[in-house]
Parts: C-alpha cells; sequence; structure tokens
C-alpha cells in the first residue's frame, strides 16, 4: 500500500468509507434506476427490444406519454382512486392506531412488550396468506359477512334488509384489507414518539386545571404530530402504490395506481408510458412532502426574537 | 408546634403514609401549616419530600391518613379541582408552547376571566420575573436559570391559594439562587399565598422558610423555626443534619433543676451545661457544641468548660478560620473563629502543633438524649 494511502484511510478514510456505503446504495439502487425511468418516459413504444425508442429527429424527446396522462381519463381516475384509497386507509389506520399506541405506552413494561410483540405477530405470517383469508372472511357465505349483515339489518327497516353485503371487489374491501396490512407501520411510529413524551408534561397540565381529555388536547396531541406524519408517510406512500391488495381483492374496473403501471409494462409492453406514470406519482408523492419540509423548518427556525 | 398562629391551619396533614409496595416512603407524617407560611421540607435525597408534595398536589393518594387544604378533606379530590400549583423539580414547561403561553396556560381554566384580563395577567407575571423580552421564545431557546423563572411565573399565574416548589433552585448558580431566593421571599411577601419548598440544601431551607420541617427517611424529625432547628435541635440527627455540630457521650454526674454536670471522658474532664433536659444522674447523654460556639485561646481562660488540646489542621477562610483541635483522648474537635481583628500570619491565636485551649459556655452545649 502507499504510505499517503495508509495516511488517507487512518486519519478518516474510515468514517468516509462507512458514509459512503448508504450514498452507493442510494446511487446504485435508487438515483440510476430512477434516472433511466425518467429518460424512458420521454421516450416512444417501439417494435423493438426493449420496446422503447427516441425519436429519430431533433428535439428526439416526446412529452406525448405525459400529455396522455392529464389527458387520459383512466390515468386521472386511477390516481384519484389511488389517493382516495390511500388516504382513507391512512385515516382509519390513525383513528386505530393511535389509541392502540396510546396504551400500550400507559402499562408497566413488561406488558408493553408483550402487546409490541402483538403488534407486529401477523408480519410472522406470509402476506399473501392473510390477504386470502380476508377474501374468504368478505366472501358473503362467511361468518364475518354474515355478522356485518345481521348487524347492519338490525337498524334497517325489514323490507330494505340485506340478504348478505358485496363486499368483495370494492374500494371499500381494498380500505379495509389496507388498513390490516398496514396498521403496525402506523403503530410502531406512533408509539416511538409517544412513549418519549415526558410524563410530568401531563402532571403539569393537570396542575394548572386541565381535565384527562384537555391534556391529551393541548399536551399529548400536539407533542405526537411528529410521530403521526412519520406513520402517516410509511402507510401513504406504499399504500397508494399499492399493487397486490387490489388486484386481489379491489375492482378491476376501478383500478389503483399500481395496477395501470404493471398493465401498461406487462400487458401493453408500453414501458415509456409505464414509466411515466410512475415517475408522476412519484411526482405527486413527494412534493406535497417536500412542502411540509420546507413548511416545518421555517416554523422551527420561527420563534426567534 | 404552634407557632403557625391561633386559628386552624391552612394545611393539615393528618398521619400520612404512602406506601409503594411495602415500603413506607413517608410514614405517618403529620404536619400544620399556617396561612402565608413560607415553609420549608428539608430532607435528604431519597427522604420522601418529593412524595409528600405530590400528595399535596394530588398527584399521590395517601395509603393511610388524611389532608386537609383550606379546610377542606383532600381525599378523592383531582389535581386539577385542588387550590393548589406545584414547580415541578424538572420545570416541566411545555416546550411546543411559547414562554407567554406557558405562563399563560392554566388562565384559560379561570371562566370568570375575559381574554384581556388573562393578557394582563401574563404581561404582570412576565414582567415579575423579569421575562417580558422573551415572551415570543419557546422553552428549549432558554437558559436554565430562565426556564426556572417561566416555571415560577406559570406556577402563580393563576393565584393559588398554596404554592408547591420542589427543589426550585436545584439548577441555579450560587448567584442566581441568592437572587432567585429573595425573589420568592417578595413574591410570598407580596401575595400573602401560602408556599411549600423542598430542598435538600439547609442553607436555602435557613434563608427562605419561617418554618422548617427535616424529614428523614419518610418521617418528620423536628419541626420549627430556623433559629429553634439550629440552636435547638432535637436529636443527634437534626443536630448533625443542619450545619456542622461536635458531639460528645458523656455520663450525668450531677443534676439540678436547669443545670446539669456530666463527665465527658473524650473532652477529659467535666462539662457544664445550661439544660432543662430532665437528666437522671448516671443516665447516658451526648453533649453537643457547635464549631463557631468554641472559643480558642493560648493561656487557660477563667472559669469551667476548658479543655486543652492540640492544633493539627488549620484553615484560613479570610472572614473566619477553621481549627481542628485534637484532644488528649484523641477525638478531634472542630472550632470556627471569626477573624474580627486584622492580624498577619505569624501572629495568630494559634499555629499547627500549638498548646491551646478551648472553651464554652454552659449556655452554648446541647444535652441531647436520643
Ligand atoms: N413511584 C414510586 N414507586 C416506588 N418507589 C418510589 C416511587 N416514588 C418514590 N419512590 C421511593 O420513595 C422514596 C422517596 O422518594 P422521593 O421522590 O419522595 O424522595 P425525595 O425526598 O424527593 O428525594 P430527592 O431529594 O432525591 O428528590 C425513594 O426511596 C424512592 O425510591
Ligand atoms: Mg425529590
Amino acid at each position: 500500500m502507499p504510505s499517503w494511502f495508509n495516511t488517507w484511510f487512518n486519519r478518516d478514510g474510515w468514517s468516509k468509507s462507512i458514509i459512503a456505503i448508504p450514498y452507493f446504495w442510494l446511487v446504485f439502487f435508487f438515483l440510476i434506476p430512477f434516472a433511466i425511468v425518467v429518460v424512458m418516459s420521454f421516450a416512444e413504444r417501439t417494435a423493438t427490444s426493449p420496446p422503447v425508442g427516441f425519436l429519430p429527429d431533433f428535439p428526439y424527446v416526446t412529452f406525448e406519454n405525459y400529455g396522455r396522462l392529464v389527458g387520459d381519463w383512466v390515468y386521472i381516475r386511477a390516481y384519484s382512486t389511488s389517493i382516495i384509497n390511500a388516504f382513507m386507509a391512512t385515516i382509519l389506520c390513525l383513528i386505530v392506531g393511535y389509541p392502540m399506541a396510546l396504551g400500550i405506552t400507559r402499562v408497566n413494561k413488561s406488558w408493553r412488550n408483550i402487546l409490541l410483540m402483538l403488534v407486529i405477530l401477523p408480519f410472522w405470517t406470509s402476506f399473501l396468506l392473510r390477504v386470502y383469508a380476508w377474501i374468504g372472511l368478505m366472501g358473503s357465505n362467511s361468518w364475518f359477512n354474515k355478522l356485518l349483515t345481521a348487524i347492519v339489518n338490525s337498524v334497517l327497516p325489514a323490507d330494505m334488509a340485506f340478504r348478505n353485503i358485496p363486499m368483495m371487489n370494492s374500494n371499500f374491501a381494498v380500505v379495509l384489507v389496507l388498513v390490516y396490512s398496514y396498521l403496525p407501520f402506523m403503530i410502531l411510529p406512533l408509539y416511538a414518539n409517544l412513549e418519549k413524551l415526558d410524563t410530568t408534561l401531563n402532571e403539569a397540565a393537570m396542575d394548572l386545571g386541565s381535565r384527562p381529555w384537555q391534556v391529551f388536547k393541548d399536551v399529548t396531541l400536539p407533542l405526537s404530530i411528529p410521530g403521526i406524519i412519520a406513520g402517516g408517510l410509511l402507510v401513504f406512500i406504499p399504500a397508494s402504490g399499492e399493487l397486490v391488495i387490489p388486484s386481489l381483492v379491489g375492482n378491476a374496473s376501478d383500478p389503483m395506481i399500481g395496477r395501470v403501471i404493471n398493465d401498461e409494462f406487462l400487458t401493453a409492453r408500453h414501458w415509456p408510458m409505464a414509466s411515466a406514470v410512475a415517475v408522476a406519482l412519484l411526482l405527486l408523492l413527494v412534493v406535497p412532502l417536500m412542502a411540509y419540509n420546507h413548511f416545518e423548518a421555517k416554523a422551527q427556525a420561527g420563534g426567534k426574537p | 408546634m404552634a407557632e403557625s398562629g391561633g386559628s386552624a391551619p391552612f394545611i393539615r396533614i393528618e398521619n400520612v403514609t404512602k406506601k409503594f409496595g411495602t415500603f413506607a416512603a413517608v410514614d405517618n407524617v403529620s404536619l400544620d401549616i399556617g396561612k402565608g407560611e413560607l415553609f420549608a421540607l428539608l430532607g435528604g435525597s431519597g427522604c420522601g419530600k418529593t412524595t409528600l408534595l405530590r400528595m399535596l398536589a394530588g398527584f399521590e393518594m395517601p395509603s393511610a391518613g388524611r389532608i386537609f387544604i383550606d379546610g377542606q378533606d383532600m381525599a378523592g379530590i383531582a389535581p386539577y379541582d385542588r387550590p393548589v400549583n406545584m414547580m415541578f423539580q424538572s420545570y416541566a414547561l411545555f416546550p411546543h408552547m411559547s414562554v407567554e403561553k406557558n405562563v399563560g396556560y392554566g388562565l384559560k381554566h379561570e371562566r370568570n376571566m375575559t381574554a384581556g384580563d388573562r393578557r394582563d395577567r401574563v404581561k404582570q407575571m412576565l414582567d415579575l420575573v423579569k421575562l417580558t423580552e422573551l415572551a415570543g421564545r419557546k422553552p428549549h431557546q432558554l437558559s436554565g436559570g430562565q426556564r426556572q423563572r417561566v416555571a415560577l411565573a406559570r406556577a402563580l399565574a393563576r393565584q393559588p391559594k398554596l404554592l408547591l416548589l420542589d427543589e426550585p433552585l436545584g439548577a441555579l448558580d450560587k448567584k442566581l439562587r441568592e437572587h432567585t431566593q429573595f425573589e420568592i421571599m417578595n413574591i410570598q411577601d407580596r401575595t400573602g399565598i401560602t408556599f411549600v419548598v423542598v430542598t435538600h440544601d439547609q442553607e436555602e431551607a435557613m434563608t427562605l422558610a419561617s418554618r422548617i420541617a427535616v424529614m428523614d427517611r419518610g418521617v418528620i424529625r423536628q419541626v420549627g423555626t430556623p433559629t429553634s432547628i439550629y440552636e435547638y435541635p432535637a436529636s443527634k440527627f437534626v443536630a448533625g443534619f443542619i450545619g456542622s455540630i461536635n458531639m460528645f457521650e458523656g455520663k450525668v454526674t450531677a443534676a439540678t433543676k436547669g443545670e446539669v454536670e456530666a463527665d465527658v471522658p473524650e473532652l477529659g474532664g467535666k462539662v457544664l451545661l445550661a439544660s432543662d433536659a430532665v437528666a437522671e444522674k448516671g443516665a447516658a447523654i451526648t453533649v453537643a457544641v457547635r464549631p463557631e460556639k468554641i472559643a480558642i485561646s493560648r493561656a487557660r481562660p477563667k472559669g469551667g468548660n476548658a479543655f486543652p488540646g492540640t492544633v493539627k489542621d488549620l484553615g484560613y477562610f479570610g472572614k473566619d478560620s477553621l481549627y481542628r483541635v485534637k484532644m488528649a483522648s484523641g477525638t478531634v474537635v472542630s472550632v470556627n473563629s471569626v477573624n474580627a481583628i486584622r492580624v498577619r500570619e505569624d501572629q495568630r491565636v494559634a499555629q499547627w502543633e500549638d498548646k491551646v485551649w478551648l472553651s464554652f459556655e454552659p449556655s452554648s452545649a446541647l444535652l441531647l438524649t436520643q
């Protein structure tokens, strides 16, 4: 080894090499592939293999794919279905997950670990298996469907009673299974956030005259916003691009965007179009995120006189 | 103690015990605190001061006994319904609220205040603790001392009948601490609020409080004014906990009304004590004398209670000097003498290895039996 190398390596080579690993990962497995997808989204479909080609003359690229994206009702509808389903699932995960996460922080240490185990326990069986189980549950002859039907019928007048509730192949089914599948991704970051909160703050609020509900509203809830956002993103982002759940339990005539990308890529073999759909999805998800970060940073910097 | 005034006490703690499992953090404590008092709970780490305070605030329920505040039994009354505010050991400021919002937080529950009233009160409180300029800052943008003042202002803002302060000055440097002690005493003077202050710093308790309770392992050992606690400690524990003191074992040789003579081998002779304590002849007692109440001289002083020894150690602190004198028995006695006149080093009363005489008044020595 040359001596300059040894000197460099001993001085800060170690830390630099270690920091470099995640950067390499990001560059090779995210940035470069993403750049390829972006470039491809400006190409045309050709009969070659791969089925991608650029125009022979200046400007060599075409915006036709993006034109179709905003012009064709199919895509707009798929985007809105995705966003609405993912949003509903995120809100429901929050409503179900928040009390659970808060509850786990309020029990003693040994119970805490058991409850956290239970939260991640479903991961130990195959995801597909669990979705198939839901298909069984939602089917019109299942006990679950019968139970729901009975509950609904008990509040409806007799002449409007259902024989069963058509749950399968609907956005309702998609949202239900999304909530079930992604709930741990909401609970875990929320728990990590809530567990760190100083309970003497609750006591201080109570000491100053606040009843428990008000303590929650004034202290716990605002201080858990970072956890809500982290959990919300962890559910919303993968849910909006979800392919498997809508394919298995969703309505094929009202597809989510993951399904559209899949169909463009494999069935229509229109790689450029699939790329354009994917790029647009990413922008749709990343732009609000960056805006949030921007305002958050501003709010942090503010308050100083 | 009847020093809290003739009428019914403002706080009455009756045989209160708090158990965590089988361990009694507070053990059968009874205490009366009068209206407008500045009362200090003094004791070492883990003796149950915070636990007692938390029971007053309503965060812990007594395992046994009762607590009355302003004549009202506090059993089953939640913290938010008590006329009490607490300043926490850790300050517990709301990190997401500005200084102003923190101070005003308790006021939103005051139904009969208008928005303008609330703003005025917050302003008044910020003026009081001199934080008006920092009203818009968040707690993480403040220094430790500033945070402490926000916590004080927040606890004061609702003008509670009772204010509980848990180690309020623990995080401050000496100068700021002294300054804030005076601020607290000032506020107490002006508002007439009853204060209960927890501290493990005996000097702080002596400066601040009108009365002090000395706690030890969940039990109150003595209650009294700073003077009575310092000059008339009732037990060896209290005597040793407050300030420094020399203690010698002895046996009573003669006892008349108001005067006790005891044989104290550690000092090498008979000691005369002025004491009202009833001591029987032959009883084992402890004689305790504070270092500053012992005189040191080269020549044998006239009168009794004089004992010879050798200077083993000498510390010069400017305004006073500390001598450590070894008696014939081997016992080392601490003597503290004020440097009232200016002398050069070689003109001091005593130097290392000098033979000196120690003496004290019969009324300066304490007779302790427990
Ligand atoms: N929630 C609890 N569970 C079990 N033991 C406790 C609990 N709270 C306090 N203790 C115990 O009770 C005793 C008294 O605690 P406390 O906090 O009142 O002490 P303190 O006098 O305030 O001490 P410090 O000066 O260190 O603050 C300690 O031995 C402590 O370990
Ligand atoms: Mg304490």
